[in-house]
């Protein structure tokens, strides 16, 4: 460079000043302009660059929303609304913050069934996947706490049908059902807990988690819908033959689908915020009443497969402990997987099976939390969950007899 | 070569085809499980209404003062708002829709005392800032809709689509007083007659006309669509223009693209 360059102009020289002082040139390439990715990322690649994305519009829209939100049983409420009709622009805020939150997992859930389809979890990449899983357990914690902001009806209930939960556990489950309100029932101090949790403790906890799932990335390398390891093979200047840097190609590619993630974001924003109730339940427009259940109280509907797991178990327990599962069995797939094969490209029928029928399954599952439980809701609820179920405890031995093809040496990728 | 990228491409299509199984599997369960949990209540009417009609909402805004606000606060709107959306002057909204000494930047607000409320009622009734978003504009409209005699009712009227409301049928001199009619259907099963809902019969008529008692409830109802969420047309307007730049964003981003992804080979 500066063979090139014999005069830096002011700029460089900074760079140059922070360079002796802080790692910056060398992060900058470490991380994004000479960090080499797989060249043949498909459609399902966006949608990490997009998490990313979100999380940020989550951060600064809530450090806007809390400027003018009040965290007290009296007030949060109003506040709210006060938000959406006297503060400027205060309604694009909060909507872009409601709607952001079902963005996320929208994204992430495509993210997640990416790496299911590729076997993205695969040695080497186990603490990656563990990673992103911890990041899913701190959203979805993230998510329920924020949910109580509003003061809403069923911001009220759901509260108080989640936190009972915990009462399930024997021995310690009513005194640990207290210890997380705060009182004996869901009242100002919970509020005032979910808030510090939701506006800190878990914004700070996602963070961190995120970038040491990035630097567990960046260590291994990505995979690619071939599952082919990038590395084992590198051309003369290092680099591997079917790599290119993050930074220009991915960083432009990655523009044009936030361009289009952007576009149908502003669908729902502008013209659908509630999305027909299901972003922003209609029983949350009437104000936090203790004495008056919702009619039909159901989770947002990013938490509808796990709950009905949960109400297909008649027994409490073992519906709490089942719910659980189902969410923690997914960090123990590196070891549930025993295929020598990554991506479903060359992986066999068996696969190809329990994987469509898995994600049939989460859909489904999903979709019949938000219904009421009736006598055959509940009978397709209990169908799906042994699908669910059946796709890990099952995996050890469907991956291992499952008929592979040969996995390629190079990646798939044809130049347009 | 040419065997490897037929299987490549059979490949693929089976993971096309697998993909589209997914899909229309998961939109099978979807549609089947929905049409068995299809809404019920016969009773239920369209509204209709359109928020972007503002002489409607003014009208609205008159219904909401003359025959609402009495008992029903709407605590998050202000009045000076209701000026700027609904194209009138402080002074039009301070003459008419402003009676008891509020200044124009007040909410509107309610004199009954709470306990004064539960003592008539039994109950509060109540803030309507939000009415139209908790319950739909269409269930407010079938509400004022469907008031009918009932003698046993403390009020002397029943609701159909919220049954032993607390409400009284304020607007019965505008609409006059309707009696429910029903089909009996006999259940000799179970030794009685199950009643279904047929029509509504006008008993004693009112000073409205049924058409003009429809318009009426629309306009007000339109007007609680409205104040529910009263940036609901600057919503769409905006969203217009943001759709619109991120069309044209999209045609850089994506040339932008394509010249760098050339060298990729």
């Amino acid at each position: 460079m500066s063979a090139t360059m014999p005069e830096k102009g002011k700029m460089g020289q900074l760079v140059d000043w922070i360079d002796a002082r802080f790692p910056l040139t060398r992060t900058w390439k470490e991380h994004v302009s000479e960090y080499y990715a797989p060249k043949n990322f498909n459609f399902w690649y966006y949608f990490g660059s997009l998490a990313l994305v979100v999380l940020v519009l989550q951060i600064v829209t809530g450090i806007f929303l809390t400027m003018n939100y009040k965290p007290s049983a009296a007030d949060a409420f109003a506040s709210v609304e006060y938000i959406m009709r006297d503060v400027e622009w205060g309604w694009l805020i909060r909507y872009m913050h409601s709607t952001g939150a079902s963005a996320f997992f929208i994204v992430v859930y495509l993210h997640m069934f990416r790496g299911l389809m590729y076997g993205s979890y695969k040695n080497p990449r186990e603490l990656v996947w563990i990673f992103g899983m911890l990041i899913y357990l701190c959203l979805m914690a993230e998510a329920f706490f924020g949910y109580l902001l509003p003061w809403g009806n069923m911001s009220y209930w759901g509260a108080q049908v989640i936190v009972s939960l915990f009462g399930a556990i024997p021995g310690i489950g009513e005194s640990l059902v207290e210890w997380i309100r705060g009182d004996y029932y869901i009242s100002d101090i919970t509020l005032n807990r979910f808030f510090a949790l939701h506006v800190i403790a878990l914004p700070l906890a996602l963070v961190f988690l995120v970038i040491a799932h990035i630097l567990a990335l960046h260590e291994v390398g990505s995979n690619n819908p071939d599952g082919v390891e990038i590395k084992k093979l590198k051309g003369p200047d290092g680099h591997p033959v079917d790599g290119i840097p993050f930074h220009p190609y991915y960083t432009v590619k990655d523009l044009v689908g936030f361009v289009v993630f952007a576009m149908v974001f502003a669908l729902v924003l502008f013209f659908a915020p509630e999305m027909g109730g299901y972003f922003l339940e209609h029983a949350n427009f009437d104000p936090a009443n203790p004495l008056q259940t919702p009619e039909h109280i159901a989770p947002v509907w990013y938490f509808t497969p796990f709950y009905a797991i949960l109400r297909a178990v008649p027994n409490k327990l073992m519906g709490v402990a089942l719910m659980g599962a189902a969410v923690v069995l997914f960090v123990f797939l590196p070891w549930l997987d025993r295929s020598k094969v990554k991506s479903v490209r060359y992986r066999g029928w068996l696969w190809r099976g329990f994987l469509g029928a898995f994600a049939v399954s989460f859909i489904a599952l999903g979709y019949l939390g938000l219904k009421p439980a009736t006598p055959e809701y509940t009978l397709a609820a209990r169908f799906f969950a042994v699908v669910y179920f059946a796709f890990f405890l099952l995996m050890p031995w469907y991956t291992r007899i499952d008929q592979t093809k040969p996995v390629p040496e190079r990646v798939t990728y044809h130049a347009h | 070569m040419p065997t490897k990228h037929l299987a490549e491409a059979m490949m693929k299509k089976s993971f096309h085809k697998l993909v589209l199984g997914v899909v229309g599997l998961s939109a099978l369960t979807w549609s089947a499980v929905g049409a068995a949990a299809e809404g019920h209540n016969s009773a239920m009417q369209l509204a209709r209404n359109d928020v972007a009609n503002v002489a409607s909402l003014q009208r609205g805004a008159r219904n909401y003062v003359n025959y609402c606000s009495g008992c029903h606060s709407a605590k998050y709107v202000r009045y000076s708002r209701l000026a700027k959306d609904l194209s009138l002057s402080e002074k039009q909204v301070t003459d008419n829709l402003m009676f008891v000494g509020e200044r124009i930047h007040d909410t509107i607000k309610i004199g009954m005392k709470p306990e004064d409320a539960n003592h008539w009622f039994g109950t509060t009734p109540p803030d309507l800032s939000l009415i139209a978003r908790s319950r739909g504009a269409d269930y407010i409209y079938s509400f004022l809709k469907s008031f009918y005699l009932d003698p046993s009712r403390p009020t002397g009227t029943n609701n159909l689509i919220l049954p032993g409301t607390a409400m009284p049928h304020v607007l019965w001199e505008l609409q006059g007083l309707q009696q429910a009619v029903y089909d009996g259907e006999s259940d000799a099963e179970h030794n009685t007659v199950h009643k279904k809902f047929k029509e509504f019969e006008l008993a004693k008529p009112g000073s409205l006309s049924p058409q003009e008692y429809d318009q009426f409830v629309r306009d007000t109802v339109n007007f609680l669509d409205y104040i529910a969420e009263p940036m609901q047309i600057e919503r769409r307007n905006l969203g217009m223009r943001v759709l619109a730049f991120l069309i044209v964003f999209f045609l850089f981003a994506y040339f932008l693209k394509k010249e760098f992804w050339k060298d990729v080979k």
